[in-house]
């Protein structure tokens, strides 16, 4: 029988990251994957014959390009291209266009505040800084506090001087800023609601926080901080939908003989005297090796594919209480031409790229009372891009198709479990919603289809559908992702490693969770590591 | 008198597809070529390099310097002052060239369509018409018309290119391989369409009597509406040149009939395009320096360099060192490419000293304060971007 020198569970892009940069290594590298397709949420499907869906996560802004680079993902096959202006709606159909030019956009801004538009370059700088310093950690282990190893010593004092050099002031302002609101971060800032309400619905994205909730400013945060080709709070799309960036990454693993087995679920990882030794596979197979790594979520990982006796104790309970919430869907639709908006001028740079049905502070956080009953709003907040206009590869020409990402969606409603009767409702609600605004969609949909929490678990496996596979909280993040005392990667069981989003810089398609952790597996068996540590950027 | 009329002797010419693109110039980014008017670009420089390598993109080139040679001397004319052998060309095919002073210095590079048995068109992107007349001095049937004012001429280019031409209902383009050329009617002229473009990836060049212009444009615009068709200018365009590894008059090299300093222009050789010399030839224009040039080696070798870090490296020195005490060349254009996620290059190295260690010093900017450092670079032999569609025939239909 094998031996492979690591098994990585899981094909989404940390997984398949992971194992490439294991592969280029020299490791002896398994992916397996219970789907029959790679990708994970990084993932381009046909559903309805000539649409591409970009099914789960939709756009891209946190891609490392140092691994982009380092991986050779273009000759892979991937390009990230730029989408222009987006357009926030409010509640009485008012619109305010994020031009893609500083002049039109303070104009646009203006009109509505002119407090605002000044205001605005003040939060831009601000939250430049703050970006700034939490991309410097993305490609780096986070460091234990509680350590004296000199690796530690040297990283806590690499973040206290990256932090120290804020100046006294922003030192404060940072320390609210990770515990504030982002509503309350953007009183500072802001009068006009519309203004405030657009800036303010990243931080609900994918989270089960309101906009009043502390620590959704951080959440802001973490959607702002990415870049297109250094243009920072810029936003990419993949072309040929977001599975394209898994599939380069799957293509620079096979470069370096790295193998892929689809198909395979794991049901349990074989442990032996502490140690991690292989996995057993659904079908009865078990397939061994040195070093296994999960990309799937903490909870799922210590409470669905490891026996809870061979774990040290307190560790099975610590995944049961890891805060993954489901609190977003997905719908996403087949289009047989252009939707039109109301208000919206004929301006294809802006009246085709991204569109926040956000209405107001006020509806967001009804919406989010709903989602804390067990419902779902009747007027929920909805991002929405339409990829098709910018990617002349994921659907017939002339045809499109609309991604769109709705906040909230709970996991469990309050009245029963999901059933395909309710899910159509939940549907049925967006695409009203969407039609208050675009007189005539309904007639344009071709194929739909929605996703609760309850589809993405199942057919995903993100635990509750939760798309950063686990809160992004400050009790979850940097040294504290996933738990205390584990955030560098290196798992309770010897030779057991964990790759995804549940560890440290958390969601989002970035490679950096999967790099990071290869990494530190290469430090564990002395060999030189080969994994970009920064972005090179001279920020 | 109204404001527009003001000055009209001194602005700039208009382009046959002036009255088209200044209205989708939204940001009013002018900048000039032979006389004409010419975007920089028309709404983000960017966005419309993407389009180049995502959709498709059009490209004004009606400046461009387009010459109709003709009459039984064309071709020996021609083959004695072009440095690359032009005989076996054969008609609706086209070649790139260049050609050269005496001293083998590169005047200009472009390329020659071969229209008929004594018919052929040479475009460029500076005038040549001054050289031209001197080099069919002694040559008695010839005849030179100068087209540049009077066709107009379009860059298509992009993935969807093709898909664009497809649906103007343009029979047989699926059969253009790179390089060829075909005539065809259209709204009542002459619509000739090359295989051919600046940017490394798949595109066409359409050339039209100026009175046809903007009905061209009209049919290109509305094939391509589904196909991400959009405007793009010189800044994108010099993007896209720089990932293909096309050398540009005025940073690459400098013309030789324009050179003041002494040797501060260039050989084919320095330029990396030896291979468009033919010393099969027996007579040709720079020939006997061209042949020293070659054995001596050049002074300098274009190279493509892939650079550290992010900033680009402009008019940056290369050292041999990290200390940069030993300098060695000097970088003609620097980006960062947003297609292949690298910090890319093209830099003059002294050809002695190609095989050291290559240092390059770049300095930068951030908020008002100069910065600078001292990266490694690696020399990079193929183009950062040659995609296989860009040869593929016929091409993918999207």
């Amino acid at each position: 029988m094998k031996k492979y020198d690591a098994i990585i569970i899981g094909a989404g892009h940390n997984g398949l990251t992971n194992a490439a940069y294991l592969a280029k290594a020299g490791l002896n590298t398994l992916v397996v994957e219970k789907n029959d397709y790679i990708g994970g949420a990084a993932v381009t499907r046909e559903l309805h014959k000539g649409w591409f869906y970009s099914n789960c996560s939709y756009v891209c802004s946190m891609m490392r390009q140092s691994i982009h680079r380092d991986l050779n993902l273009t000759k892979h096959g991937l390009i990230l291209v730029p989408y222009l202006g987006t357009v926030n709606f409010s509640d009485d159909g008012d619109t305010l266009s994020a031009y893609h030019s500083e002049g039109p956009y303070y104009n646009e801004l203006r009109a509505r505040s002119p407090h605002d538009a000044d205001a605005m370059f003040r939060l831009q700088a601000d939250l430049n800084r703050y970006a700034q310093l939490i991309r410097k950690t993305l490609l780096r282990t986070p460091p234990d506090p509680t350590s004296f190893r000199p690796r530690d010593i040297k990283e806590m004092l690499f973040l206290a001087k990256e932090f120290g050099a804020l100046g006294e002031q922003e030192i404060y302002e940072y320390i609210r800023f990770f515990t504030m609101s982002a509503a309350e971060y953007l009183d500072d800032y802001f009068e006009d609601d519309l203004i405030k309400a657009a800036m303010a619905s990243p931080g609900i994205i994918g989270t089960a926080l309101g906009v009043y909730s502390p620590g959704s400013a951080y959440i802001l945060l973490h959607h702002v901080m990415g870049d297109v080709d250094g243009s920072i709070g810029a936003w990419g799309l993949a072309r040929g939908g977001m599975g394209a960036i898994s599939k380069a990454i799957a293509g620079a693993l096979k470069e370096h003989h790295g193998e892929i087995r689809t198909n395979s679920p794991v049901q349990k990882i074989i442990v032996k005297n502490g140690k991690a030794i292989g996995v057993a596979l659904e079908s009865g197979e078990e397939v061994y090796a040195s070093i296994i790594v999960s990309n799937l979520d903490a909870k799922r990982t210590f409470t669905k594919i490891i026996d809870k006796k061979d774990l040290p104790q307190g560790i099975y309970e610590k995944a049961k209480n890891f805060k993954i919430r489901g609190s977003s869907g997905k719908v996403n639709i087949a289009l047989s031409a252009l939707p039109k908006f109301n208000n919206l001028p004929d301006n294809k740079y802006i009246n085709r790229g991204g569109q926040g049905f956000t209405g107001s502070l006020k509806t967001m956080e009804k919406a989010y009372d709903c989602w804390k009953r067990g419902r779902w709003s009747e007027d929920p907040f909805i991002e929405s891009v339409i990829p098709s206009a910018w990617d002349p590869t994921v659907a017939p020409p002339g045809k499109h198709w609309m991604s769109n990402f709705i906040q909230y969606c709970p996991a469990e409603l309050a009245d029963g479990p999901w059933t395909p009767e309710k899910r159509d409702q939940f549907g049925q609600t967006v695409i009203d919603k969407i039609e208050r605004y675009s007189p005539g969609f309904k007639d344009l949909i071709v194929h739909m289809e929605v996703r609760t929490p309850y589809e993405i678990e199942k057919e995903i496996g993100l635990t509750e559908g939760n798309i950063f596979q686990g809160e992004l909280t400050i009790d979850q993040l940097l040294f504290n992702r996933p738990f205390p005392g584990y955030s560098q990667y290196r798992m309770p069981l010897k030779n057991m490693y964990m790759c995804g989003s549940s560890t440290h810089p958390g969601g989002g398609v970035s490679s950096a969770c999967g790099a990071n952790a290869a990494r530190e597996i290469l430090i564990d068996l002395k060999k030189p590591n080969t994994v970009p540590e920064d972005d090179c950027f001279d920020e | 008198m109204n404001n527009h009329n003001k000055f009209s002797d001194e602005r700039l010419k208009l382009s046959p597809f002036h009255e088209r693109q200044a209205a989708l110039n939204v940001r009013d980014a002018w900048s000039v070529w032979n006389g004409y008017k010419f975007a920089d670009y028309y709404y983000d420089a960017e966005y419309e390099y993407f389009c180049i390598r995502n959709t498709c993109g059009t490209y004004d080139i009606s400046p461009m310097q387009k010459y109709l040679i003709k009459g039984k001397d064309a071709e020996s004319m021609l083959n004695r002052m072009v440095t690359r052998d032009i005989s076996n060309l054969a008609p609706n095919r086209i070649t790139y060239v260049c050609w050269c002073t005496n001293e083998g210095r590169m005047i200009d590079d472009g390329t020659i369509f071969k229209i008929g048995a004594n018919e052929y068109m040479l475009t460029c992107g500076s005038p040549n018409l001054a050289w031209l007349k001197k080099a069919s001095f002694g040559y008695s049937s010839i005849e030179i018309e100068d087209l540049t004012d009077t066709v107009a001429a379009i860059s298509l280019q992009g993935p969807t290119s093709f898909s664009v031409l497809d649906d103007m209902g343009i029979a047989g383009i699926e059969n253009l391989r790179p390089f060829d050329f075909i005539t065809i009617e259209f709204n009542n002229s002459e619509l000739t369409i090359s295989r051919t473009g600046f940017t490394g990836d798949l595109g066409y060049e359409l050339w039209i009597e100026k009175n046809s212009a903007i009905a061209l444009w009209d049919a290109l615009y509305s094939a391509g509406e589904n196909y991400g068709i959009q405007p793009y200018g010189e800044t994108a365009t010099n993007m896209a040149r720089l990932e293909a590894g096309f050398i540009m008059p005025y940073m690459e090299f400098n013309e030789a009939l324009k050179t003041v300093h002494f040797q501060h222009d260039q050989t084919p050789f320095e330029l990396n395009l030896g291979w468009l010399v033919d010393f099969k030839k027996p007579i040709f224009n720079g020939r006997g320096a061209l042949l020293t040039d070659k054995k001596n080696g050049p002074t300098y070798t274009l190279t493509k360099l892939d650079i550290e870090g992010n900033k680009p490296a402009e008019a940056s020195y290369i050292y041999a060192d990290e200390k940069c005490t030993k300098e060695i060349g000097y970088v003609t254009s620097a980006m960062w490419s947003p297609a292949v996620k690298a910090n890319i290059a093209m830099a003059m190295i002294k050809t002695q000293h190609l095989d050291d260690e290559l240092w390059v010093e770049i300095y930068y900017e951030k908020e008002l304060r100069q910065y600078d450092k001292v990266v490694r670079c690696t020399k990079q032999k193929k183009p950062f971007w040659m995609p296989e569609r860009a040869k593929l025939t016929p091409p993918r239909k999207y």
